[in-house]
This record gives C-alpha cells, structure tokens and sequence, in this order.
C-alpha cells in the first residue's frame, strides 16, 4: 500500500475515533459544556491536558527549532515544561477551589469589578487567537504534505471536525477526545524516535540514545559527532548556544509564566472533583508532557544528523524522494550556487526571504527560485517545520510510520485548538453575555451562546489558518508573551496579596499586556529590519519581553494599589476561603 | 513545629459542628489560615528555589561550567536544560502534592470529608 493510502486510512480512522467520541459525551448543561461536569479523574485529567497542551507547535515545530538551534532551543522545552511547576503550586489549585468555570471570573470577583473581567476577556481573546492560528496553520501543513491538498483546503477539512466534537460536546466531548489524541499523537512521536535511536546508536531509548555511542564505529557520542560534523561545516557546536545569556533566561521566564498563564490550560483544571485532585492532576499532566518533551532533544539531533549526512555533497539527481516531495510542497528549495549539481549544505540563509518558486526548472530539475541569493556556500532552503514530518522518511521508515506520524500530528494540532475554541466561546457566552450583558438569560440560552460563539471562533481561527502571520511556534511564543505580562500577574496576586485591589490589578493587566504587545508588534510588524539584539530593550527579544512585561505589571499593579481604596472585607474572606482546600460554612459552589 | 501549628490544634479542638449554610462566620479560624497558609508559603519558596536552581540556574546561568562535565555522554549542562530540568519539574509537583497533603492533614483542613472534621477531636 501507499504511503498516501496509508495516511488516509490512518487519519481517517482517527476522525471515526474523535467523533464516536463525541457523540458519546455530548454535553446536555452548562456545566458539562464549561468544565465536563467537573467530575473528571485527575489521570484522565492530566492525560487531557496534555494533549490539550502539546500542540502542533509541540508535534511539530519543536524538535525542528531544536534541530536547527541546538541549546538555544532549549527554552522551549525548560520554558513550556516548567511553567507546569508554577500551575501546580502556585494557581491550579486555588482556581479549583474557587470553583467556577473561567479565567475572567475568578478576576470579575476577585477584583469585584466587572471592568477587571472584561479586560481579562479581552487578554483572554488575544492570546487564544494567536494560539489558535498555529494549529490551524500546524494542520494545513499535514494536509498539503502527505494528503497532498492544498494548504487552505486542510484548514478547512481541521476546522470541520472540531467543529464537530467541540461544538457538541463542549469541554465534556473535548476532555475525552483529548484522551484519545493523547495516545495517538504519543504513540506517533515515539514510534519512529525508537526506530531511529536503534538505527543510529542501537539503544531503543531515545532519551539516552541522545548520549549514546554512535554505531560507526567512530567511538563519538551523538552529540559529540553532531558538534563535529557542524563545526567542520562552519557552524556553531550544537550543544553551544548562539543567543545571549539575559535573553535566554528572559525568553525562558516568558514561556515559562505564560504557560502557567494560558487560560485553556488553566481551566483543565477546574474539571477535577477536589483540590487535592488539582494538583495531582498537574502532576499526571507534566509526566505524559515530558515522555514527548523529553524524546524531542533526541528527534532533534538525531535529524539533524541524519539531514547532513544524507543530503550534503549528494548529487540533486541522486538526492533521496523526499527531498523533492518537500520541495514540491514548497517547504525546501535548492539553488545550484557553484555549479556543480551537488547539494552544499552551509551556515546561513541561501538567499533572502521565503522561497518564491517561479513555474520553471533549472538543468537539474530542481524548482527555480526569484530570491536574491546570499554570497554565502549555502545552497539549501528548510522550513524548521517540516522536520518532524520528514524526519521517518530521512531514516527510510516504513510508510506506516510515516502516516502514523502524519495522523498523530494532525491530532495534537485538532487537540489543542478544540481547547481554545472552547475557552473563547466560553469567555463570550459566560463571561460576556451572561455575567456582564444579559444576566437574565436561562442555561439553554446560555448553551445556544457558547455553541454559536464556538462556530465564529472556528471561522475566525480558519481565516487566520489560511493568512499565517508566521513560523508555527514563533506566532504561538507571542500568546506566551501576552499571557504572562497580563494574566498570569493578576491570578497569581489575587491569590498571594490580599491587599492587590481592584484598580491596581487592572492598571497591571492593561500596562502589561500593552507594553508586550507594542513591543511585539514594533519589532515583528513595524520596523522588522530594527529586529537585532542592539535595538532591543536590555538584549531582549520579542519573543523574551513577557518576562518584562510581567514585571511592569506587577509593578504597575502595585504602585497603583498603595494609592487606591483597599480590597473590601468580604473578599478577603474569599481569599481566605480559596487559600484552604477544605470547604469553609460560607462554601463558594 | 511552631507556635501557631500549637496554637491551630488548641483552636481547632473547639470548632463548632455548625452547619447553616448563610453565616457570615466561618468554621475555620483566621488564625488557622494564616499558619496553614505560612507554612505552606515556606514549602512553596523551597521548592520554587529548586524550580529556579535547575532551569535558570544549571540550565541557562552556570551552563558552560556545567558542561566540563561528561555525564553519560552529555555535556552535564546542556543535558540539564534539555532533559534534566523536565525531570525535575515532574518531580517538584508529584513531590508539593505530597507535602502540602501532610501539612493539611495536620491543620484538618484537607478537601475530603469535611464536614465531619470539627467533630473528630
């Protein structure tokens, strides 16, 4: 069978799988649509989330930044693993204990304020967006590569089946289709890393393939020959990093707090039966999050290793299929710069900009670019993105796994954008129309609202799906930025300062999210070619500056709140009530 | 321990077995709270210092020191910041879940059974 028949069948099946499921759990009340009910085992929860968690980014992306940045992608993986740590101890359980259904309330009644809710609505807004454009865009790639449709109609066949399932079962359909997409996508990432850890250094244990001898016989370690190779190529060592020291810290602070910041992650966590539940629940989350978080480093240099030795010095005419199956996808380019029908593979860019493939062929018969090309021996354009996916057919996997893959990626991106359609939908039918505008209106009511608001957020998202505004994970490490100059600041104090009041919380949140926001959108939208580390505040790139946000909103927040009204008895009282896992007379249900 | 954890099992040995529903006065004393909430906070800082020593420490500030290091074939540092930390993050939560179980069995103030604790003593 072929490997395209393979695919279809696999990513078929998987669709059969998610929508069984949701047919099954369809949600009947509010409380099943919001938060499953909230009678979900911490396990079955953590298993959730995780998916919930690993997007396309994750799938996707992740091991080919790695790949192609060595340490320096070391900030993905310590930034969107740690921020589990600040989750568990310092919000996931307190927000338990509240026990309502979003983000915006917990800060409406902490801040005793509906314009505090309605601000975090709108940060809750932004961030979803941008985070869901990824996965849109994340599923569009699977589609075009190894379905071989048009980008665009891929993101309209993804937005169609969650659709579906997130529609109907709301976060009762999603937390079980979660579960599902979990051991799919899981199942998908280890398969060929197993595989390809065997073949490169016979341990079966990618984790420690990583340090493991390679078996040619060179007695060099994985990374040790890595290293090797990339310096006698003219690159940097791969276990060295490029990026500075402040900026790495910052970008890793960013990722890190944003994480814990994330509304679609934080409310898994009110779907669990108790408070003790919640933090178990982080836990379980974190461990099937770092089975795959772990096994990326490896995939990362295992493909690297193996792109360099396949591809450098090959003759194009003799350069392995995938290679031009990428090309025709657009993903990769070659320019024969010296001549000579072989591919040169060198550090730099090997010419300026994305490819922009005219309809010709050169001598050789590769796909002829306009670029203006660099004066550097590169000659080879990648797309980081299409590593993971490429990465079975550079080891010449069997076709399964190659649509194994191609199933499992398509399930974390659907994962994880089931998740923010929901948070979106809910932060509009709940927070906007039922707490804010229309306080009358019946449960029903409340339902139809959240479905019709989840069927806007999926066109919306699709738009953005089909006009990317960039990389995968680089417009998905923006929502990070967000969340962590506006959200996570204002939970966390509501919970650990009693004396934070309305106004200084709002002032936070507002100058937070709009310095990181001016920040991001200056370097990335506006001046892009200022986007060098000499322009940047203190060194720090857009991609590190929510970890300064953060800070203008603490002290933003705290200046404001010295000069204004203190917080009112009874709320602290429902401080008091959230700090303690045992439910107190005056229970909040 | 310390004083207030004394002071807590003095105080909650005569809770009330109250159970109306709309009293402004709750069952669980201030005072309670606030020893069950320090110590908490003081197992919240130690491990948070764990959290930063692993990811921003060995990871990002001391990674080049670490890396002299040959640990089962990886640089010790760049092993940290790419599986090290993660393990550790695992570790960190499984471990709070535990202790913060501890400390609210001492206070009484655990999430099962509830409504039978002022009783028990």
């Amino acid at each position: 069978m072929s490997t395209q028949l393979l695919t279809f069948i696999f990513v078929g099946l998987t669709f059969v799988l998610y929508i069984g499921i949701a047919i099954w759990s369809r949600a009947g009340t509010t409380k099943e649509f919001y938060v499953a009910g909230g009678g979900v085992h911490p396990v079955v929860n953590g298993m959730a989330t995780a998916a919930d968690w690993m997007s396309a980014a994750s799938f996707i992306s992740m091991a080919g930044i790695i790949a192609f940045s060595g340490y320096d992608g070391s900030v993905y993986l310590m930034g969107w693993t740690g921020g589990y740590v600040l989750l568990a101890l310092l919000l996931a359980p307190y927000l338990r204990k509240f026990g309502q259904f979003t983000v915006p309330d917990f800060i409406g009644e902490r801040y005793y304020s509906k314009t505090a809710r309605l601000v975090a609505v709108v940060c809750l807004i932004f961030i979803s967006f941008t985070y869901i454009a990824g996965q849109m865009r994340g599923v569009g790639i699977v589609f075009s590569r190894f379905l071989e449709v048009d980008i665009n109609t891929g993101v309209l066949i993804g937005m169609g089946i969650v659709f579906f399932y997130a529609v109907m079962g709301g976060m009762k359909g999603i937390t079980y289709t979660q579960v599902a997409q979990y051991c799919v996508l899981m199942f998908a990432y280890l398969v060929p890393a197993v595989f390809i850890s065997i073949l490169i250094t016979g341990n079966p244990i990618p984790q420690l393939g990583l340090g493991s001898l390679v078996n040619d016989g060179s007695g060099l370690s994985v990374l040790q020959k890595l290293d090797n190779t990339l310096i006698d190529l003219g690159f940097n060592a791969y276990t060295q990093g490029q990026k500075s020291t402040v900026d790495v810290f910052a970008i890793t602070m960013a990722l890190m707090v944003g994480t814990a910041g994330l509304p679609h992650v934080i409310v898994r966590f009110f779907t669990v039966p108790k408070v003790s539940d919640a933090r178990k629940s982080a836990g379980y989350a974190l461990l099937f999050i770092a089975l795959l978080y772990t096994t990326a480093p490896s995939v990362a240099a295992f493909a690297r290793l193996n792109f360099i030795e396949t591809i450098h010095e090959t003759e194009y005419r003799e350069a392995p299929g995938w290679f031009k199956t990428w090309e025709d996808v657009g993903l990769y380019a070659w320019t024969d710069k010296n001549q000579d029908g072989k591919v040169q593979y060198a550090p730099g860019a090997p010419f300026v900009g994305t490819p922009n493939f005219t309809d010709a062929r050169g001598v050789q018969g590769e796909r002829l670019v306009t670029n203006e090309l660099t004066s550097n021996d590169n000659e080879v354009y990648i797309d980081r993105d299409s590593m993971v996916l490429a990465n079975p057919e550079i080891a010449a996997l069997p076709g399964w796994v190659i649509a194994l893959v191609a199933a499992g990626a398509v399930a974390a991106a659907l994962s994880t954008a089931a998740g923010l359609l929901l948070v979106i939908s809910t932060a509009v039918s709940h927070d906007l129309m039922k707490k804010t505008l229309m306080p009358q209106i019946t449960d029903k009511q409340e339902l139809r609202f959240a479905r019709m608001a989840a069927t806007v957020a999926i066109l919306i998202a699709g738009w953005f799906g089909i006009n990317p505004p960039g990389f995968v994970a680089q417009v998905v490490a923006f929502a990070f930025g967000l969340a962590a100059a506006s959200l996570f600041p204002a939970i966390f104090m509501g919970i650990f300062f009693k004396r934070m009041n309305r106004e200084g919380a709002i002032a936070g949140m507002v100058s937070g999210f709009l310095f990181a926001f001016s920040y991001i959108v200056f370097f990335k939208f506006i001046s892009p070619e200022l986007n060098t580390a000499e322009h940047w505040l203190f060194g720090i790139s857009p991609e590190g500056i929510g970890a300064i946000g953060m800070l203008v909103n603490f002290i933003a927040a705290t200046v404001v709140a010295c000069f204004t009204a203190s917080t009112p008895q009874a709320v602290c009282n429902m401080i008091d009530d959230i700090r303690i896992p045992a439910a107190r007379d005056i229970a909040v249900d | 321990m310390s004083k207030s954890e004394d002071n807590y099992h003095h105080e909650g040995g005569n809770l009330p077995e109250h159970n109306e529903g709309g009293t402004q006065e709750p069952s669980v004393k201030h005072e309670v709270i606030d020893a069950y909430w320090k110590a908490n906070i003081r197992l919240l800082v130690i491990l948070l210092t764990v959290w930063a020593i692993v990811s921003f420490g060995c990871s990002i500030l001391f990674v080049d020191a670490l890396n002299q290091i040959n640990f089962f074939g990886f640089p010790l540092g760049f092993w940290f910041a790419q599986q090290g930390s993660i393990l550790c993050f695992v570790i960190l939560i499984f471990v709070y879940s535990k202790l913060i179980g501890r400390i609210e069995d001492r206070f009484h103030l655990d999430d099962k059974d509830h409504e039978k604790k002022g009783g028990e003593q």
